[in-house]
């Protein structure tokens, strides 16, 4: 039995919520940073991301024409819950107090809700840059989640479990899955990358086509929170590849005492979610937006292609070497 | 899905100035497109012919915020010519210099709008860096970084010092070297390639009909170049080739441009060099016979027209502009049909559209159903407002 003060610690405090805020906005400031460096330019200030969640927050909430405004406040708030949860599953300093055999679909379904809430705030806004935007993004959803799901089953198979802490611990005493399935880490980032519409993925609100897309209407605290719901996905996000193939926040061996093992889970932790944030932030900058139709064809013809072989060659390892 | 009408305009992310695209559209193919210019008329045509010579080349220096030069030189040398005023060879040049980094900065700046619209931001930031060296030159140049105010009826403003050319030709290699780099990505960067490629083809039939001019027309294999087809500044002294391209789509208008920047640095480094000695300007007469002068010059855009009819005084009597812009327009219009709703920016920003310059006001019968530009002397008092009606 755990302290249940030491799980509402976890959940609100450290590393929950309160930590969650702060490393998303700093993971949200070191992306426009890194971005601005190579882009020649200089750069917002470390607390910008903070600046701008507080003035959106204070802002004026807009109701357009028409629109239920109970639905709208409410899908916000929906997403960003969702994500939050998510999160509390993912390994930070160790294996998470709250994991379960089966957290894995649990936090891919999480992470799933945001798209869906910005297709709903498209088709809500009743006006036809969300509309376009908002279709966009589910069709979206529907060439990049099948490879990104099969992408990070392959770690669940190989390890031959859905947990994702007992597929870190099979990494502890195993091989990093990186190594073991190279495929499956470029399709998960790519995967990543799609679902945080970022460029060359960020379809949906293509801001020269579409405006805004979904986020069109979206005025004040239902803005910031969507914001904050795309920066805490991109901590989920990260985290997740850094477990399920950078054998997450586990040492190959175990430190006593025990709050300096933790330490380096966390240490771990930060860096490996930090190399994750700097593919992601490089492939944004290097790229340009791609058509739908394009992405409809690269998803299905090679991401998907690609995770498929993936789960063939683990199913292949697997049969082959018989793991203790 | 049904057809939806997606309105672009004349408030929108992709467009810097006003228009108004009313897209009607199937899901995402684009089935046809109705356009609506003409939201910024600034009566620059009636003013230009309330104003003596003297005074008409700064207001025609602000008909475009990029080609101000073009405007300037274009009237200038129509002007010149009427009156019969040979400018100094040294005037020449320094017009040709400025033109050319004109053409650089406008092309620089193009390139960067074009990688924004397929949300390449990257190129984009490092073009609009690169284009700052042009613009450095010119204010060293002219004192302007916009309005270079360097045309005079008969010659230029101010003379280049050794210094101003020693900068500039030494700033020079840098250009040179990051546009070798500009035309590497044109041709090899996927992300680019991808969005460009096949998107907005216009044949060299269509492009010939519909009156595409400048880059627009040559990426699609029209071979035409005022600078060289009708020549004049020092154009036929300096060695430079005509860039084009038999694509026509938006990859070829892309290197088009890109081509055209190296010939830019190759023109200035050669005027620059062999900057002839003399006078920078001769005595022009105040008035100007009665004539007319159809005054063509290439601006970055494609080619630029001035209709000036003079009548012996000091001022014209009519000074008809068609900027390059006006003639693109049309093959937009046929360029997007069937295109896919997320190409409407790139193709549109293909032509390098400038749409102040292009506004012009619309006289609507609505008896008759009928519109019309505007006939000289129509708005009356040049203060007059009058707002643009729909058929």
């Amino acid at each position: 039995m755990i302290d249940p003060v030491f799980i509402l610690i976890y959940i609100f405090v450290f590393p929950g919520f309160l930590f969650l805020f702060a490393y998303a906005l700093f993971l949200s400031y070191l992306d426009r940073k890194i971005a601005a460096r190579m882009q020649q330019r200089v750069g917002p200030p470390f607390y910008q991301p903070f600046a701008d969640l507080i003035k959106m927050l204070g802002k004026e909430v807009i109701n357009p024409h028409g629109v239920d405004w109970r639905i709208f406040d409410a899908i916000p708030v929906v997403a960003l819950a969702a994500v939050m949860t998510a999160f509390l599953y993912v390994p930070v300093t160790g294996a998470s107090p709250l994991a379960f055999s089966g957290d894995l679909i649990v936090v891919l379904y999480l992470m799933t809700l945001p798209t869906i809430a910005l297709f709903l705030l498209g088709w809500l806004s009743r006006n036809i840059f969300s509309a376009i935007g908002g279709i966009r993004a589910v069709t979206q959803l529907f060439i990049y989640e099948v490879p990104f799901f099969l992408a990070l089953l392959t770690p669940a198979i190989m390890a031959g479990s859905w947990s994702i802490s007992e597929i870190v611990l099979w990494q502890q005493h195993n091989l990093w899955l990186v190594f073991l399935q190279p495929i499956g880490f470029i399709v998960a980032l790519i995967g990543l990358q799609a679902k945080l519409e970022r460029t060359p993925f960020d379809i949906p609100e293509a801001e020269t086509e579409v405006v805004a897309g979904p986020w069109t209407e979206l005025t004040g605290r239902r803005l910031a929170l969507m914001h904050l719901t795309t920066e805490v996905s991109l901590v989920v996000g990260s985290t997740l590849i850094a477990a399920l193939f950078l054998g997450g926040p586990l040492l190959p061996w175990t430190l006593s005492p025990a709050w300096l093992n933790g330490a380096c889970g966390f240490g771990l932790f930060l860096v490996k979610t930090l190399a994750v944030l700097l593919v992601l932030s490089s492939i944004t900058v290097a790229t340009g937006r791609l058509r739908i139709d394009q992405l409809n064809d690269i998803g299905w013809k090679y991401l998907a292609s690609a995770a498929l072989v993936q789960v063939g060659i683990v199913l292949v390892i697997n049969y082959l070497w018989v793991i203790p | 899905m049904p057809e939806v009408v997606v309105p672009i305009g004349p408030h929108h992310p992709a467009l810097k100035e006003p228009v108004n695209f009313r897209i009607i559209a199937d899901g995402e193919k684009i089935v046809r497109l109705e356009l609506d210019l003409s939201y910024n008329h600034r009566g620059i045509e009636k003013a230009a012919e309330q104003r003596n010579f003297i005074r008409v080349l700064p207001l025609l220096e602000r008909v475009c915020g990029i080609c101000s030069h073009s405007h300037a030189t274009a009237f200038a040398k129509g002007i010149e010519e009427i009156m019969g005023v040979e400018i100094p060879p040294r005037a020449q040049y320094i017009r040709t210099i400025i033109a050319e980094l004109e053409r650089m900065h406008s092309h620089l700046l193009w390139l960067g709008v074009a990688a924004h619209e397929i949300g390449f931001n990257t190129l984009f930031m490092w073009t609009w860096r690169d284009r700052e060296a042009v613009q450095d030159t010119l204010e060293e140049m002219s004192g302007n970084r916009v309005h270079y105010g360097m045309n005079e009826i008969g010659g230029v403003r101010c003379d280049l010092t050794t210094a101003q050319i020693n900068a500039a030709l030494s700033r020079l290699p840098v250009l040179e070297e990051r546009i070798k780099k500009y035309q590497e990505m044109v041709n090899s960067e996927e992300t680019m390639l991808i969005r460009f490629r096949g998107v907005g083809r216009m044949s060299k039939e269509e492009a010939l009909k519909y009156g595409a001019v400048g880059p627009t027309a040559r990426a699609s294999g029209v071979d035409y170049d005022v600078r060289r087809d009708d020549p004049y500044l020092a154009y036929p002294e300096v060695p430079w080739n005509v860039i084009t391209d038999t694509r026509g789509d938006v990859y070829g208008r892309t290197r088009v441009r890109v081509g055209e920047l190296w010939e830019s640095t190759q023109i200035v480094r050669s005027c620059l060099e062999n900057l002839p000695a003399g006078p920078i300007r001769v005595e022009a007469p105040k008035n100007a016979p009665k004539g007319e002068i159809f005054s063509r010059y290439e601006a970055p855009r494609g080619e630029l027209a001035h209709f000036i009819r003079t009548n012996g005084t000091d001022k014209a009597e009519r000074v008809d502009i068609r900027s390059p812009t006006l003639a693109n327009w049309t093959s937009v219009a046929m360029c997007l049909v069937n295109q896919n709703l997320a190409d409407i920016p790139v193709i549109v920003a293909a032509i390098d559209p400038c749409l102040s310059c292009t506004c012009r006001m619309v006289v609507v019968n609505q008896k008759s159903g009928t519109t019309d530009m505007a006939e000289p002397g129509f708005a009356g008092d040049p203060g007059g407002r009058r707002y643009r009606g729909r058929p």
